[in-house]
């Protein structure tokens, strides 16, 4: 007979090594579907998690690991906040649309116009955007009440629409031969967010991830606020003794992480993307909740969960080139990577006992 | 007789495809919910649910078997849930996340070589001459099988909750699991039987949505139906024949919105097609202003872990 008995307090050791103990068991299990879709486990774990570092083209590779973990570690520094408040924010994905839609708008306004002034400006636009999708939900729940999970899961879908309409409408390229889709901001020198550094991949919205995850540190770890949040997600009950305002927490919570998303939408639209088109989002929002888990919403392991997460993004796209992997498997991949990850956390928090329980 | 090139009967017709898959979902979570466990990974259920059944369909040319293979591709899913959430205790709003992303990777991938098929027909109920009767006769009984069934499920949800010891067993789990687990009754039992058969009609409306409404497979085809689904609990204050209501009006507003795009009124397709989501909000917003002041309809236990300590 197994038995869980809780500890009184989580197991830290557990809480460092669960992460690892996930990404083994899925590549473990990973490879055996890929086996099962008939291509060579071994290879395409290697493929995955060795070739864009260090096979043969890697430097071409590495360049795109930090441009794919730059939007992925920005918004999941804002979505850990919250998460570790108990605030929901799984519209990301939205918040990231209207960021870019902002952005670019301010951009396709000024156009042709040069100025050093558009990209500080196009940077405010894209995180008020974000900002503003953030906190429909925040204010429906501080005033009504409403669960923001479904409220800001749902703006996701009215930010898609919008961007369809955004693209096949108002910010359609003039001179796009009737094609759907903006400008491309990369050939506007103004507004283009370009590398800054030849080779590596690493843009403006890189350097933002990189102040994020410091700021969310100093914030989390080392400034009150932090605290209150964490005392806010952990006792909510002691949290309002202790003069923890709730509604201030939703507004605060939901405004960061929605500006982070939207911050991640214009850096990506200015940048590696380059306009905005109808498919534009990438899901990004959606896997930034899984690279916040694996790290455990602390920022530093979210600065580490990003680049795995890119890794297997970059990897999976080589698998699918080089050996016809599906590109649906790694989305698979990453989601058993988060199912793994959950259902290992029992040992962070549960001691195991085999045999029977003294009562 | 058509309302600014609107007809009405057949908005009323389309209304009632349209909701079941939603219908069959939510009640479904319903059932979840009451017992204490909230399932955000509906959208994952559906949509496996739809692949599945999409392809049990035209594989074996029967549109029963594949109904059948969506409701246990929902079953499944949502057993994966039950062990994280009921055995290893992981947070359920996590992991209902971790579902739907998986669900929707997963579904995608074995979906492939489907898309562009067309699944084999479900056929109408044949009510005879009692179809042929004007305005009820479209409006009634015009429907397959599974329009009917979903409403005969609701009924019996409806009186399972109600009249049944085996209800009043699965409500007090969702109430207090601490004291139902006093009373000797087995939660996580409760719980994942409550998880499955959420699981199995998630999938079912998924399947109905590929092989009935759509009808074909195309990825994420679901595009948010399961968390309307979950809206609609919340929207029906854990009542089932309230469900009921918030799903034929989300259904009616969705297939009101398609008759407005085939009208070809001037508002832009993407504008049109927002506005099921917007108005799911403002259903939400407008329940929640009402409920803000008396007692919760939630079940008290919602969403909290069960572990039996010694």
């Amino acid at each position: 007979m197994i038995t869980l008995v809780k500890r009184p307090t989580p197991s830290r050791g557990w809480s460092y090594t669960t992460p690892l103990l996930a990404v083994l068991a899925t590549m473990i299990v990973g490879g055996l579907m890929f086996a099962a879709l008939g291509k060579d486990p071994a290879q395409a774990i290697r493929m995955i998690f060795w070739d864009p570092l260090f096979g043969p083209n890697a430097a071409y590779f590495r360049g795109q690991l930090l441009v794919k973990a730059g939007p992925l570690i920005l918004i999941a520094s804002g979505l850990a906040v919250g998460f570790r408040a108990g605030i929901w924010n799984i519209g990301a994905e939205g918040q990231y649309i209207i960021g870019a839609i902002c952005g670019a708008s301010v951009a396709l306004a000024a156009y042709p116009a040069e100025s050093h002034l558009l990209f500080p400006a196009m940077i405010v636009a894209g995180a008020l955007g974000g900002w503003l999708w953030g906190m429909i939900p925040a204010v429906l729940k501080v005033v009504f009440n409403t669960s923001e999970i479904l409220v800001s899961l749902m703006l996701v879908y009215v930010a898609q629409n919008l961007l369809a309409y955004a693209a096949f409408g108002p910010l359609k390229n003039p001179q796009g031969f009737g094609f759907p889709g903006s400008r491309n901001l990369q050939q506007y020198p103004s507004a283009h967010n370009p590398e800054l550094f030849a080779g590596t991949g690493a843009h403006w919205g890189v350097l933002a991830a990189l102040i994020a995850v410091i700021g969310a540190y100093i914030l989390m770890h080392r400034h009150i606020a932090g605290f209150r949040i964490r005392v806010a997600g952990e006792a909510p009950r002691a949290a309002r003794f202790a003069g923890v305002v709730p509604a201030r927490l939703v507004m605060f919570c939901l405004g960061l992480s929605g500006a982070l998303a939207g911050l991640a939408g214009l850096f990506e639209v200015s940048g590696p993307s380059g306009q905005i088109t109808d498919g534009f989002n990438a899901g990004y929002g959606f896997t930034a909740i899984i690279v916040a888990f694996l790290g455990r919403l602390h920022p530093l392991g979210i600065l580490l969960a990003g680049l795995l997460m890119a890794l297997t993004y970059i990897g999976g796209d080589m698998a699918q080139m080089m050996l016809g992997l599906p590109g649906a498997a790694i989305q698979v991949f990453q989601g058993m990577l988060l199912f793994f990850l959950l259902g290992f956390d029992v040992l962070t928090n549960y001691r195991i006992r085999i045999g029977r329980a003294r009562a | 007789m058509t309302l600014g090139g609107i007809d009405i009967i057949v908005l009323t017709a389309t209304l009632m495809a349209a909701s079941t898959p939603v219908l069959l979902a939510a009640t479904g979570e319903l059932i979840a919910e009451k017992a204490g466990v909230l399932n955000l990974g509906v959208e994952g259920m559906m949509i496996m649910g739809a692949m599945a059944g999409f392809a049990v369909a035209v594989t074996t040319g029967s549109p029963v078997a594949g109904f059948l293979a969506g409701a246990v591709a929902g079953a499944l899913m949502a057993l994966l849930f039950a062990i994280l959430t009921q055995v290893l205790l992981s947070n359920q709003t996590a992991t209902g996340l971790a579902l739907t992303l998986f669900g929707l990777g997963l579904s995608a991938l074995f979906g492939k070589g489907y898309e562009g098929v067309r699944p084999p027909s479900t056929g109408k109920v044949p009510f005879g001459p009692l179809a042929e009767i004007p305005v009820i006769g479209p409006v009634l009984f015009s429907h397959d099988w599974v329009v009917y069934a979903s409403l005969i499920l609701v009924a019996v949800t409806w009186a399972f909750l109600r009249f049944t010891r085996a209800g009043l067993i699965l409500r007090a789990v969702g109430e207090s699991h601490d004291a139902a687990h006093a009373l000797g009754y087995r939660v996580i039992a409760v719980r994942v039987a409550a998880l499955a058969f959420g699981g199995a009609l998630a999938g079912l409306g998924g399947a109905y949505l590929s092989l009935v409404r759509v009808p074909q497979w195309t990825e994420g085809m679901t595009a948010g139906a399961g968390w309307i689904a979950l809206a609609i609990v919340v929207f029906a204050s854990w009542r089932a024949e309230r469900v009921l209501i918030g799903a034929y009006l989300f259904g009616g507003i969705t297939a009101l919105q398609l008759q407005l795009q085939a009208a070809g009124y001037a508002i832009p397709v993407h504008l049109l097609s927002m506005a099921p989501y917007v108005i799911t909000i403002v259903v939400l917003v407008i329940l929640s202003a009402i409920h803000r002041r008396g007692a919760q309809a939630a079940p008290a236990d919602l969403g909290r872990s069960f572990h039996a300590s010694a």
